[in-house]
């Protein structure tokens, strides 16, 4: 069917949109339009500060405080949607245009009741009386799959999980079975094998009830499974716009190619350690816990010399608590850590300054990672003082050289405050101050996923060049699996604190493994359009998310 | 038990902890003076062997510690000790202390005083608090419109004047030049209800200001912080009316934060209290312990001590307790 | 009962002038959005304002229309709006200089400062200035006694003032002009210190706790607590008590420093403590840590550094609230003793005079001049501090 019968449901015409910072009105969307038809979805992507969430809320006619439409204009069926006066738009708003929020978890009011938040639009618009409402929300719960769905909605938000409280609120938007949903990243904050619940409910109910829909996410794979057409934007500009399957398959403009193309790093295969190689690092039988709560349980690794072990698991899985083991922050209860064959002080205030200068840890936030009141050339300078004694212009020359490395230029960038510099920067500098205590083992902790797509590449290709020149060993821990292709020679698989799997990255990449593995394999989003109907055409609805890991 | 239950309990546990740890810190510091009470009441002049019998008299030979767990004791049972502007050293050689017509005790002294500050205290709440959640709700609702810029910089400005920098504007203004109040509040027992307000208004217009914009500006923050809430824009987004939007989602989520402005403004009354009653000579609990202080009349400033911060802990106790009971991911655990 | 009525009837009429301004809104503008969406309450409040505007110009036609010599009780707020504004006019005068000298930053600050704030610097600056040349600014010496007592303010030998004495005097004869001015130096300076000493106390105890946690943390946080459950009025009021056994005089004023700096130091404390915590862990201070790091360069290169722009604030807001206990224990006549000129101390001393208003309005203006000068400090003060605090919560978003 072509979709171009269908009659304009939303029309954004040139729109230029202004946030105020300090008294001073910025831009954030530049001259954007878009069509949208009934019963159509249009993928929004961009990276962030791209002004997604921005022209999604533009197309109900709401702005954020701080935030104004400067020209332009958002027409709803007819209805001039900034012309029009509050009461018109209160009227359409939760009746005819429905909005499903990034973090369900604080978008619940906490102090009502799930089905009380749920009936409340179809009552005070005066669609359904309050009894109808309460059994569509049951009926909804069900399609959606919710466990319980006749219970559920009598819990309050915080008694619900995630994955759950976001299906929740994908009923709570079909609860006047509006003509549009915005969908505002609505599975960004969940683990990968809740995600693809969430996606599945949410395409299937918007299918079922030919609801048009906005799709706002920074995830490509994500937005190749939801939506029709798909529009990309950078920096509040408008890059290209196309269906689903033109866009995938012959993207146009420069910016779109090279986010596609981030996908293609992959390093080749080392071959395998000797066998009677000593690792540089050796994790035994480690079992810790916080307090009284256990977390790790008989934990065991190796990573040999010039190798990548990725460390994989979902949150809470035990990866970082792995890591601060490691250290020495966390002193484990039982077990040992071994560097070179030598075991290591459990607490971190009992090693000599050399076991300290060995490990050395890049992390996931650079913001909170560098001292944002300290120039980056005594960030970088004070471990070369600290451990290699160089002083004065030995020490500068040190850390030109060091800026050389991780490709910043010395002149221009060692004066600088951390808050001068970009997001994959401020990493850059964070590898370099690592790099600066010349160790031969770096903990990564999840050191790309806060970045955009391509900044990320940009340091998996300098982590893996270092790793080339000096022969480093990197634990390499992240939750998502597209990295992991990318550099890891080992992949070791955690959850709820104990080793499920590991072994090379080819054999984890190759069936069969254990069911854990192969569910967390089989969640991840691929590029493919196709990719959801096929799983679950594959798998059936009951054997992914949370319901399969429920089962194992 | 529930859950709730418990983290109350624990609360209550802490504060009896807590008033237990001041009581201790009122009993040192007042111990940690030279010399001893027997010193202060007879004078420098004084034989020692009057002292030591004063000192006999009054236990003063014991340890330190059971001298603080006796004075603990008398001090739960509401014998709070005799005042030293009342005793003079004839009283005690003279009389002793079962016979009755004795000095009067400090908790006779203290027990009508305390009265009337409850009353100032009374009558400023019954203003203040529903005058400042008002004002603090509409500056939110109207956040950086004249009304609101207006309201900041005359709260703040109350709020750094001292207390009797308010008090002689309100004297200057509606005592003197305009003489509608009268500015000294001289009552007593048996007054009429009436008469009593009257007299009492002044001083509470006072405490009023100093309260009301300190609560008022501590309700606009909260209700801002609430209305910037992801699920206030959600229920905005779901068209429900601006009322609506307020009563049902900001309302019960605000009553926390709200409870422990009241509470802690409450508490800050008892500070203010004291200034506020030397100013207009309201004879309240305030005015008793300054000229305690001045006259060095260490029983009554002992007492009175532990009555403010025996409030004061008791008023933050209640905060705590009703924020817990108010907050629904305790009061429906998982 | 008729000034009930009247306010009934002023408030009927405020209320229909509220509904005509926004039905005139609607119709002259042709229902711009504007005034089709404005509420009533918000009409009503345009009303109310304009209605209190036309009230003050009333009082103020009044002030000038009452002859000299007969009682005018419009006189003060004649003075309240003269100063109001003679400091708004100041206020933009220093802050349109500070727009055009200084070094860069000072003026971007400048350019972006609200009134309030610049109020606030200027004062804080004039204070300063006063309290440092207080000897050469002052006519004559702080505890200098003059035969002439009880002169009136205001320097109009008719009305008992005398020119040499532009205040008056107080009871004893000693010039209030230049007591005034010691005053700047005695109660701002003495607050000061106070502040500087728990500032150092709490800082160092909060950072400590912070950095090492543990028991240390559990001991020091549960003492404060226990601290913190007296009132620090109330509190101070019994340490001077027992500490007046001890010493007398002047060294009853450095007991007080003292114990004030020791009980604002546990309200430092618990800031310090949670702005250190807050700071303590940020990643770069666990890489410090894993690099073998002292406890010294933690707090002193570490954590310092980012918990300045908090503290400074704190800082301004401890000031007042020390200044404002000490002018009150000043007031009750246990703070700063005699014969060191202090605000509060003279406001007691001369508070009697306000019941004169009526009639010498000059007499009056004694006490409340002292008064008002604790309070236009703490005033200049918090608007700096709302300002700094505004500014940088308005960063984060």
């Amino acid at each position: 069917m072509s979709e171009t019968d269908k009659p304009v449901l939303v029309e954004i015409k040139d729109i230029w949109i202004e946030g105020r910072s300090d008294e001073e009105w910025l831009p954030i969307i530049n001259g954007a339009s878009l069509t949208l038809r009934k019963g159509e979805v249009l993928g929004l992507i961009g990276e962030s500060g791209a002004g997604k969430s921005t022209l999604g809320l533009a197309a109900m006619g709401y702005t954020r405080d701080g935030v104004r439409i400067k020209s332009g204009s958002v027409t709803f069926d007819g209805v001039d949607l900034i012309a029009a006066s509050a009461a018109t738009k209160r009227d359409l708003l939760g009746k005819r245009i429905a909005y499903v929020a990034q973090s369900a978890a604080a978008s619940f009011n906490p102090a009502h009741k799930l089905i009380d938040q749920h009936v409340e639009a179809p009552v005070q618009h005066h669609v359904t009386s309050k009894s109808e409402a309460t059994d569509d929300g049951i009926e909804l719960y069900r399609r959606l799959r919710l466990p319980n769905p006749d219970e559920i909605g009598f819990r309050y938000p915080h008694q619900v999980s995630g994955g759950q409280l976001q299906r929740a609120m994908t009923a709570m938007a079909m609860s006047c079975r509006p003509d549009l949903i915005i969908f505002d990243e609505p599975t960004t904050a969940l683990d990968v094998t809740t995600q693809i619940e969430v996606l599945a409910a949410i395409r299937d109910i918007v299918e079922q009830f030919d609801t048009a829909a906005i799709y706002i996410t920074h995830d490509l794979a994500v937005v190749a499974q939801m939506a029709d057409r798909i529009k990309v934007l950078l920096k509040g500009d408008e890059v290209e716009e196309a269906d689903t399957r033109v866009m995938l398959e012959s993207p146009k403009d420069d910016y779109t190619k090279s986010l596609w193309a981030v996908r293609s790093f992959e390093r080749p295969a080392k071959p395998a350690p000797a066998v009677d190689a000593t690792p540089v690092v050796s994790v035994q039988n480690i079992t810790a816990a916080y307090g009284k709560l256990p977390v790790l349980h008989d934990v065991s690794f190796d990573i040999h010399a010039g190798r990548t072990v990725a460390v994989v698991g979902e949150s809470g899985s035990g990866k970082s608590t792995t890591a601060r083991v490691i250290t020495g922050l966390l002193p484990q209860l039982e077990g040992v850590v071994e560097f070179k064959g030598e075991a290591l002080p459990a607490d971190y205030h009992k090693r000599d300054r050399m076991q300290l200068r060995q490990a050395q840890m890049i992390y996931q936030m650079a913001d909170t990672a560098l001292n944002p009141r300290k120039p980056i050339g005594e960030i970088i300078g004070r471990p070369v003082e600290f451990y290699m004694g160089l002083r004065g212009r030995k020490k500068r020359e040190r850390v030109r050289e060091l800026l050389n490395e991780i490709e910043l230029e010395p002149d221009q960038f060692i004066d600088r405050l951390p808050s001068e510099l970009s997001g994959g920067q401020k990493q850059r500098v964070g590898i370099a101050r690592a790099l600066a205590a010349e160790p031969e083992f770096i903990i990564c902790d999840e050191v790309t996923s806060a970045l955009d797509q391509l900044v990320a590449e940009g340091i998996l290709r300098l982590l893996a060049r270092l790793q080339d020149e000096r022969g480093l060993s990197y634990m390499f821990i992240t939750h998502d699996l597209a990295t992991v292709n990318a550099i890891a020679d080992e992949v070791v698989v955690m959850k709820d604190g104990r080793v499920v799997e590991q072994g090379p990255k080819a054999d984890m990449f190759r069936p069969p493994h254990h069911p854990y593995t192969d569910l967390l394999l089989s969640s991840v989003p691929e590029m493919d359009p196709d990719w959801l109907t096929d799983l679950l055409a594959e798998r059936g609805v009951e054997n992914i998310g949370d319901a399969a890991v429920d089962k194992m | 038990m529930h859950p709730v239950l418990k983290i109350v309990i624990q609360r209550l546990l802490l504060g009896l902890l807590t008033l237990l740890a001041v009581s201790i810190i009122i009993f040192v510091a007042v111990n940690s003076l030279p010399g001893d009470f027997a010193q202060a009441i007879l004078g420098q002049s004084a034989t020692p062997e009057a002292v030591a019998a004063i000192r006999r008299d009054l236990g003063l030979d014991q340890p330190a510690v059971t001298r603080y767990f006796q004075w603990l004791g008398d001090m739960l049972t509401g014998n709070l000790g005799i005042s030293f502007a009342q005793a003079n050293f004839a009283s005690f050689v003279g009389t002793s202390a079962e016979s009755g017509s004795g000095p009067v005790t400090v908790a006779q002294q203290i027990a009508p005083r305390f009265e009337n500050t409850m009353f100032l205290a009374g009558v400023t709440a019954v203003i203040a608090v529903p005058m400042s959640l008002t004002l603090g709700i509409l500056a939110a609702l109207f956040r950086n419109s004249v009304f609101d810029r207006t309201a900041n910089i005359a709260s703040l400005s109350a709020v750094s004047s001292p207390e009797f920098f308010l008090a002689y504007i309100l004297i200057l203004f509606l005592a003197v030049l305009h003489p509608i109040l009268p500015s000294l509040s001289n009552i007593y027992e048996g007054m009429p209800f009436g008469e009593r307000l009257y007299r009492t208004l002044l001083p509470a217009l006072t405490l009023t200001l100093v309260v009301t914009a300190q609560m008022m500006r501590m309700t606009r923050a909260a209700i801002i912080n609430l209305l910037a809430s992801p699920y206030i824009e959600m229920a905005r987004l779901k068209g429900i009316s601006p009322m609506r939007v307020i009563v049902k989602h900001a309302l019960p989520n605000a009553l926390a934060p709200i409870i422990n402005v009241i509470a802690l403004n409450l508490a800050y009354l008892i500070t203010g209290v004291v200034v506020v009653e030397v100013v207009f000579v309201y004879p309240g609990i305030g005015q008793l312990f300054v000229d305690s202080v001045k006259n060095r009349d260490i029983p009554v400033v002992q007492a009175c001590c532990l009555i403010f911060a025996g409030a004061y802990i008791l008023l933050n106790l209640m905060a705590d307790v009703l924020s817990i009971l108010s907050n629904p991911r305790l009061r429906h655990p998982k | 009962m008729s000034a009930w009525i009247g306010l009934l009837i002023a408030l009927v009429v405020i209320a229909t002038a509220g509904w005509v301004f926004r039905f005139a809104g609607q119709t002259v503008t042709g229902n711009k959005p504007y005034f089709r969406d404005m509420s009533y309450g918000v009409a009503f409040g345009f009303a109310l304002g304009v209605a209190l505007l036309a009230w003050l110009v009333w009082s103020y036609y009044r002030s000038w229309a009452i002859p000299a010599g007969q009682p005018n009780p419009y006189f003060f707020l004649r003075i309240a709006i003269h100063g109001f504004i003679l400091f708004a006019i100041a206020a933009f005068l220093f802050r349109l200089i500070g727009r055009y000298v200084g070094t860069g930053t000072s003026r971007k600050l400048f350019r972006s400062m609200p009134l309030t704030a610049s109020f606030g610097i200027l004062i804080v600056l004039v204070y300063a200035l006063l309290a440092i040349f207080a000897p050469m600014l002052a006519p004559y010496g702080q505890e200098q006694v003059f035969a002439q007592a009880n002169v009136v303010p205001g320097g109009d030998p008719t009305l008992g003032g005398n020119p040499d004495f532009p205040l008056g005097t107080d009871q004893i004869g000693r010039d209030i002009l230049s007591r005034l001015i010691y005053g700047a130096r005695n109660t701002v300076g003495i607050a000061f210190v106070t502040t500087i000493i728990a500032f150092l106390l709490g800082g160092t105890l909060g950072f400590l706790a912070a950095t090492l946690g543990g028991w240390v943390d559990q001991v020091v946080g549960r003492t404060v607590d226990a601290l913190m459950a007296i009132p620090a009025l109330i509190f101070a009021l019994l340490l001077i008590t027992v500490a007046s056994a001890w010493v007398q005089g002047s060294g009853l004023t450095v007991a007080m420093i003292f114990i004030m700096a020791v009980i604002d130091s546990t309200r430092v404390f618990r800031l310090a403590r949670a702005v250190g915590v807050n700071i303590v862990v940020m990643d770069y201070i666990e890489a410090a840590k894993l690099r073998g790091e002292g406890l010294g360069y933690l707090i002193f290169r570490e954590i310092l550094p980012n918990a300045t722009a908090p503290l400074l604030a704190e800082f301004g807001l401890r000031f007042c609230f020390v200044f404002l206990t000490i002018s009150s224990l000043s007031f009750l006549g246990v703070g700063i003793q005699p014969p060191l000129a202090d605000w509060g101390t003279m406001v007691r001393d001369m508070a009697p005079f306000i019941n004169y208003a009526q009639f010498a309005p000059q007499i009056a203006a004694a006490p409340l001049l002292a008064a008002g000068a604790i309070a236009l400090l703490t005033v200049a003060v918090n608007f700096v501090v709302d300002w700094m605090l505004h500014k940088s919560s308005g960063l984060k978003e």
